[in-house]
């Protein structure tokens, strides 16, 4: 059993964030474990631009923002072992892992951070009828096979759901010279970017078709074509009668990313039904002691700079546990999702720790427009925005002051909710 | 010239090609798809039956209770997860007590044994997640659940073992009479053989038809089905049938051998035989029905759909031996529910039959064991930290949602009878069966099947024929990236 101070699970740039920034607190002792063959997560994949915009004030590439992140794990000589899957955590902090050099390998950690980063959710769990044919893929293993392999899968698309990934997707194809047919979502707003939007789908006249979904499947080998119906908004039934059938080789799925705990789960960490992640508290910390969370296995993000903010608290934070100077013993009071809000997190916060301040995300949980963010302590409200417009399509982040954290103390809980004009 | 053709890889046919493999004989199975286990062998409900439910004195219940006698040998011998896991009919109204005791008579003629009602109290204690509505049950102590595809897959393995030859992409066209042989003309070429077995499931009548009068049809009819995250193993311990009433018929909840979740399945009779499609009406139904065992099924965690096509006959029993007006042709045909069940007693005594009338000879040289590729996720450190030094590519992790490595993906291709599609791989190691459908190991498994079988990536298949699962090089051929 191989002793660690620090272990972080996942080579991505919530695990690069993080392992950086413990790092820098003054961390020596730290292992990253990758299972992919290289460092960069997700983005490696992510060719396009966009990346980078809040932490580096310029438009990266996501393989260009991950190497700005693999290029310091180098320079500090942070060790890290690629081709590496952990495949059992537990709750005394020991980790399982196999790679092909080291075969089996057993660690004990003092600390441990999570960063796994989530999956795409697959047709299957949709349940759309029809035949079980090939060229069903979700968007990211499409951009797997365009961006990483050089070979497309289909050349007339249609994409069902609307999240980034699916909009990227949309533009990437019809670059590569496929002719996409239509975005359709059963929601009546996108859950994608608005920039990615117009970016994606306006700008080359791809219907976004809202209140719409995929009710049908044609093709008993390989796909010949999807029957796209309306739906009523109130109760996503299809509507009789307005069905549309678009022939078509491939289907590509954006319809949701789920974080990627089984590792969580079986060390026995309390998990939140509303984020699929774990539930931590304004540390980052998990229900185990000394296993932080970060990054999409905690909730999922659509701008990878919050994911190396929250990341490089969770570094920071559990050096501190490592030095034993993490504050202990503290009350904590739960943060309550209100009106309007959907997976707040942290899901829990320790009055009298408001030395720093503590920032809070969520999802809106609809379109809202001219409405305001309030998070109240009890009767006593601690913090007030207003937003032109709130989409569940882009993240709230906000951030609790010190100030505002100190009013705090005698109240029950904490809630954040949307006050909708 | 062959001693026996057999028609049809499903598990009928791969069983009875081992069963016969027992004689000294030359043998070869013809099967009309890419792999083994295309038809109805692959999607079903996956119980070892009891035996009550077959009307009496059929051959049905005859083959179901034996082959249910047969089962845990048999998994024994070929390495098969198998559960006895018991099975429940269950009830809602006081007022059906009596139907489950007349399924218990009916089971106890059919010589099923240990078959007892149970109450309410022993019910719930045995099954808490059962609806409370639910007040009585059928208990059936022999009830299992067994691995369909992977029996499927072991009978085939162990019978090429044994010398059997497999043709995969073979359909069978035609049946002549030749100079004392059958002459059976396939997609894969014509062979003279002196036997024919037709295992053909859904499209045996058609077989029998190209060489006998005595024509019989069978009817499609579908099953829908869902499946559910390994998360809900435990919810179930029993196979929970519910006793047919007017309304429905049939839809169980039950636990699979691999820890996922089976609701299903609905029964309607098609007019396509080929159409596995499933439907919104369908789906609906399988859920409104498994919903009064299961109240508030968390549809969330549904990882797939699919749905099974029953081959159900005009005569409405299995269909077996040799045909009246065609000597050294038989059937196993009509082989429906509980065909599964019943494959190693129809297989044991077709093969004794077709022996007998060829005068052949024991093989002595049979061996009846096959083992299974060791799953790395079953193992214990040990035997992983063994097996990764005997192979590293048992640590290359290429399904995560399952836990399947590289090892054992290479070694399901290279086995007899190897699989050579991304369904093929599947249904032999798991690999994209999880909560991810393959999403993130598909490119992976396609790499490994190229290097494999020599092949390029764009003639890789889901399932074979036109189910290739890409579509052009982005730039210029790939010759580099895949040479
Ligand atoms: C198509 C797409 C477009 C995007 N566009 C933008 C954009 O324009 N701008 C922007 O800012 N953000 C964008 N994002 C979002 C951003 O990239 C992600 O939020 C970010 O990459 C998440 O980082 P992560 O480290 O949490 O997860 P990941 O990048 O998924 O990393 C997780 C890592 O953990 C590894 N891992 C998982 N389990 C194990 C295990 N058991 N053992 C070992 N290793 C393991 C994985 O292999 C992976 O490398 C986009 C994302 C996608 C998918
Ligand atoms: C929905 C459903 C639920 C069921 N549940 C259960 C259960 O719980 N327990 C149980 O015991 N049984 C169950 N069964 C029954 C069981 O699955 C079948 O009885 C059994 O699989 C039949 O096997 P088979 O080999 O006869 O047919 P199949 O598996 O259909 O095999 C027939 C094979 O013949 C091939 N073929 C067809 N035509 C040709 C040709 N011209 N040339 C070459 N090859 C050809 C086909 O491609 C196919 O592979 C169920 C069946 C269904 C459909």
């Amino acid at each position: 059993m191989r002793k660690v101070d620090l272990l972080i699970i996942g080579g991505g740039p919530a695990g690069l964030a993080a392992a950086v920034s413990a790092y820098e607190q003054g961390c020596r002792d730290i292992l990253i474990l990758e299972r992919e063959d290289t460092l960069g997560g997700i983005l490696r994949q992510c060719i396009h631009n966009g990346f980078g915009l809040h932490t580096f004030q310029q438009e990266l590439t996501g393989p260009e923002y991950a190497q700005k992140y693999i290029d310091r794990v180098i320079d500090y000589q942070i060790p890290y072992q690629c081709n590496t899957m952990v495949i059992e955590i537990t709750k005394e902090k020991q980790v399982t892992a196999v790679n092909r050099s080291n075969g089996l390998q057993h660690f004990q950690a003092k600390a441990i951070i999570l960063a796994m980063g989530c999956r795409e959710r697959p047709r299957g769990a949709l349940a759309i009828p029809g035949w079980r044919c090939s060229g069903i893929y979700t968007a990211g293993t499409a951009q797997k096979f365009v961006n990483l392999e050089g070979i497309m899968p289909g050349a007339r698309v249609v994409i069902l759901g609307s999240g980034d990934i699916g909009l990227i997707m949309a533009r990437r194809m019809t670059f590569m010279g496929a002719k996409v047919l239509a975005c359709v979502e059963l929601l009546p707003f996108s859950s994608g970017l608005k920039r990615n939007i117009v970016q994606c789908l306006d700008d080359y006249d791809i219907p976004l078709l809202l209140n719409h979904t995929v009710v049908d499947i044609a093709g008993r080998e390989r796909l010949e074509g999807v029957t796209v119906a309306q739906v009523d908004p109130e109760t996503k039934r299809p509507i009789a009668g307005t069905e549309q059938y678009y022939a078509c080789d491939t289907l590509l799925l954006s319809v949701g990313l789920i974080p990627e705990n089984e590792l969580s789960r079986m060390a026995g960490i309390d998990l939140c039904a509303d984020t699929g992640g774990p539930s931590v508290d304004e540390n980052l910390q998990t229900s185990v002691s000394g296993v932080f969370s970060c990054g999409n296995v905690l909730h999922v993000h659509d701008l990878v700079d919050f994911v190396s903010e929250e990341a490089a608290k969770a570094g920071a934070k559990a050096w501190r546990y490592i030095t034993d100077t993490l504050d202990k013993n503290l009350k904590s009071m739960p943060i309550i999702s209100g009106f309007g809000v959907s997976g707040a997190v942290p899901q829990k916060i320790h009055v009298g720790n408001a030395d720093q301040p503590v920032t809070l995300m969520f999802r809106p949980k609809n379109v809202y427009k001219n409405a305001k963010v309030c998070v109240t302590a009890g009767e006593k409200e601690i913090y007030r925005h207003s937003s032109r417009i709130l989409t569940p399509g882009e993240m709230v982040s906000l951030k609790l002051t010190p100030e505002a954290l100190r009013q705090i103390s005698d109240a029950e809980n904490l809630t954040v909710k949307v006050e909708a004009s | 010239m062959l001693d026996v053709i057999i028609i049809g890889g499903g598990v009928i046919g791969c069983s009875v090609a081992r069963s016969l493999a027992r004689y000294d004989l030359k043998i070869a199975l013809l099967e009309k798809a890419a792999d083994i286990c295309e038809g109805q062998s692959k999607a079903n409900t996956a119980i070892v039956h009891g035996g009550y439910d077959a009307k009496p004195h059929t051959l049905k219940a005859k083959y179901n209770v034996l082959g249910n006698q047969m089962f845990g040998t048999l998994c024994t011998e070929l390495d098969v997860p198998l559960k006895w896991n018991t099975s429940l009919v269950v009830c809602f109204s006081e007022d059906d007590i009596p139907k489950l005791e007349a399924l218990k008579k009916q089971g106890e003629i059919n010589e099923v044994p240990k078959l007892r009602i149970i109450g309410r109290e022993e019910l719930h204690k045995r099954e808490p997640s059962l609806s409370p509505n639910a007040c009585a049950a059928l208990l059936v102590e022999t009830g299992g659940i067994v691995c369909p595809y992977e029996l499927t897959v072991a009978n085939a393995e162990n019978a090429a073992e044994n010398g059997v030859l497999f043709y995969r992409n073979a359909e069978v066209t035609k049946i002549e009479k030749g100079d004392s042989c059958w002459v059976v003309k396939s997609k894969a070429g014509a062979f003279e053989t002196k036997a024919v077995v037709n295992c053909a499931g859904l499209y045996s009548d058609a077989i029998n038809a190209m060489v006998s009068e005595d024509a019989f049809k069978i009817l499609p009819r579908r099953g829908e089905y869902y499946i559910l995250d390994k998360k809900y193993a435990d919810v179930f311990h029993a196979s929970v049938f519910q006793l047919p009433t007017k309304l429905g018929k049939g839809i169980l909840v039950s636990p699979t051998v691999d820890g996922t979740v089976l609701i299903g399945p609905t029964a309607e009779d098609i007019l396509d035989k080929s159409d596995i499609r499933t439907t919104p009406q369908g789906l609906a139904k399988a859920l409104k029905f498994g919903s009064l065992t299961w109240e508030n099924i968390p549809l969330r965690d549904v990882i797939t759909t699919f749905s099974g096509i029953r081959a159900h006959s005009d005569r409405d029993d299995f269909i077996l031996g040799e045909a009246p007006d065609a000597p050294l042709f038989f059937n196993a045909s009509g082989i429906e529910s509980p065909g599964l069940t019943s494959s190693p007693a129809i297989a044991r005594d077709l093969a004794d039959l077709v022996a007998e009338r060829l005068d052949a000879k024991e093989n002595p040289n049979f061996n009846p064991i096959r083992k299974a590729i060791p799953k790395f996720r079953e193992m214990d450190d040990l035997e992983r930290a063994k097996a990764i030094a005997a192979n590293p590519d048992y640590a290359k992790i290429v399904c995560r949602c399952e836990t399947v490595t590289e090892a054992e993906i290479r070694e399901a291709i290279r086995r007899p009878v190897g699989a050579q599609t991304i369904d093929g791989i599947k249904r032999r190691t798991r690999a994209g069966m999880g909560r991810c459908q393959a999403g993130f190991c598909t490119p992976r498994t396609i790499q490994i099947l190229c290097e494999e079988l020599n092949l390029s990536p764009l003639e890789i298949t889901k399932f074979g024929e036109d189910s290739k699962l890409l579509h052009s090089y982005l730039f210029g051929k790939g010759e580099q990236r895949h040479a």
